[in-house]
C-alpha cells in the first residue's frame, strides 16, 4: 500500500496562491538535499504545472480545486509530487512541449516541466480531471553533499 | 505574500528603466507587460528592465520579456536586461532563451 504523502495541500485555482506552493516545495526540496539551482527549477516546474491547470483545465477560473501531494523518495533519493484537479480532461499524448527554435511567447510550461523532472506523467482521472505525477532525484553531486541520515531521521 | 508587483520607472538619458520588485509569476506578469507596453509607446532609444529585485520568474514572465524584446526590435529600440539573478537565469537557460537577450550586470553597463 502506498504510504501517505508527507505534505498534502488543497488550494483554490487562484494564481495568487502559487507563491505559497512554491515556498512549500522549496522547503521540502531543501530537506531532501537539492541544491539552490535544483530547488529553483523544481519551484519553476510545479509553478508551471499549476499554472497549466488554472489556465487550461479551469479556463482561468479561480474558485476551483487543486490538490498537491508531496513525498520524499528514498531510493533513489528525491522528491515526488502529485497534482490533481477536476478540470478539463486532456488525452495525455496531446500534452507536448513546443519547438523552442520558434522564439515566441507562451507554451513553455510543458518543456520546463519535462526538462526539470526525471519523470513526468499525465493521466486522466477516472472521476474526472487530470493527475500529474512528477519525480526528481538528487544528482550525484547533490547526493555527495547529503549528510548521512541518522536512523531516527530516515524516511518512512 | 506579495500580491502586487511594484514597478519603479526611471528615465536615465535616452533610456527608460523599469525596475519590478517581487516575484514575476502568473498572478503578476500582466503588470510588467502593461509597463513595457507604456514604455515602448514613448519610443526611448533603449528599454532596460532591471531584475535586481526579482528573485523568481516563471514562463509568463519569460513570455513578457520575449514580447518586450520583439516589440523593442519592431520599434528600432535596444532592449537590455540587468541584474539577472540565479533563479531567473535558470528559467532563461532551461527555455534556451538566454542567448536571445542582451544581459548586463549594472545599469551603468546597460547605458554604454
Amino acid at each position: 500500500m502506498e504510504r501517505n504523502p508527507e505534505i498534502s495541500i488543497r488550494l483554490f485555482s487562484d494564481p495568487h496562491l502559487l507563491s505559497t506552493i512554491r515556498s512549500t516545495v522549496e522547503g521540502l526540496a531543501k530537506v531532501v538535499g537539492f541544491s539552490e539551482k535544483s530547488r529553483g527549477l523544481l519551484m519553476l516546474a510545479i509553478d508551471e504545472a499549476l499554472a497549466n491547470v488554472i489556465r487550461h483545465g479551469y479556463d482561468g477560473r479561480t474558485d476551483e480545486m487543486i490538490w498537491v501531494h508531496l513525498w520524499r523518495v528514498r531510493e533513489p533519493r528525491g522528491i515526488r509530487i502529485i497534482i490533481e484537479d477536476l478540470g478539463r480532461s486532456v488525452a495525455p499524448e496531446k500534452i507536448k512541449g513546443r519547438d523552442l527554435s520558434d522564439v515566441k511567447p507562451g507554451g513553455l510550461g510543458v518543456h520546463i516541466i519535462k526538462e526539470t523532472m526525471n519523470e513526468s506523467c499525465w493521466e486522466q482521472r477516472p472521476e474526472g480531471g487530470m493527475r500529474l505525477t512528477l519525480v526528481k532525484w538528487l544528482s550525484p553531486e547533490e547526493l555527495q553533499n547529503v549528510t548521512p541520515t541518522k536512523p531516527e531521521n530516515t524516511f518512512p | 505574500m506579495n500580491q502586487e508587483l511594484v514597478i519603479e520607472q526611471k528615465i536615465i538619458g535616452d533610456m527608460i528603466v523599469l525596475r519590478p520588485a517581487g516575484d514575476i509569476d502568473m498572478a503578476r506578469s500582466s503588470a510588467i507587460r502593461k509597463a513595457v507596453t507604456e514604455a515602448v509607446r514613448t519610443r526611448p532609444a533603449k528599454l532596460v528592465i532591471d531584475l535586481t529585485a526579482v528573485d523568481y520568474m516563471d514562463s509568463s514572465g519569460i513570455a513578457t520579456m520575449i514580447e518586450a524584446l520583439q516589440s523593442s526590435m519592431r520599434n528600432k529600440m535596444k532592449f537590455v536586461l540587468v541584474g539577472v539573478g540565479p533563479k531567473v537565469r535558470s528559467a532563461f537557460e532551461i527555455t534556451k532563451l538566454v542567448g536571445m537577450f542582451t544581459i548586463c550586470d549594472t545599469i551603468e553597463d546597460a547605458a554604454k
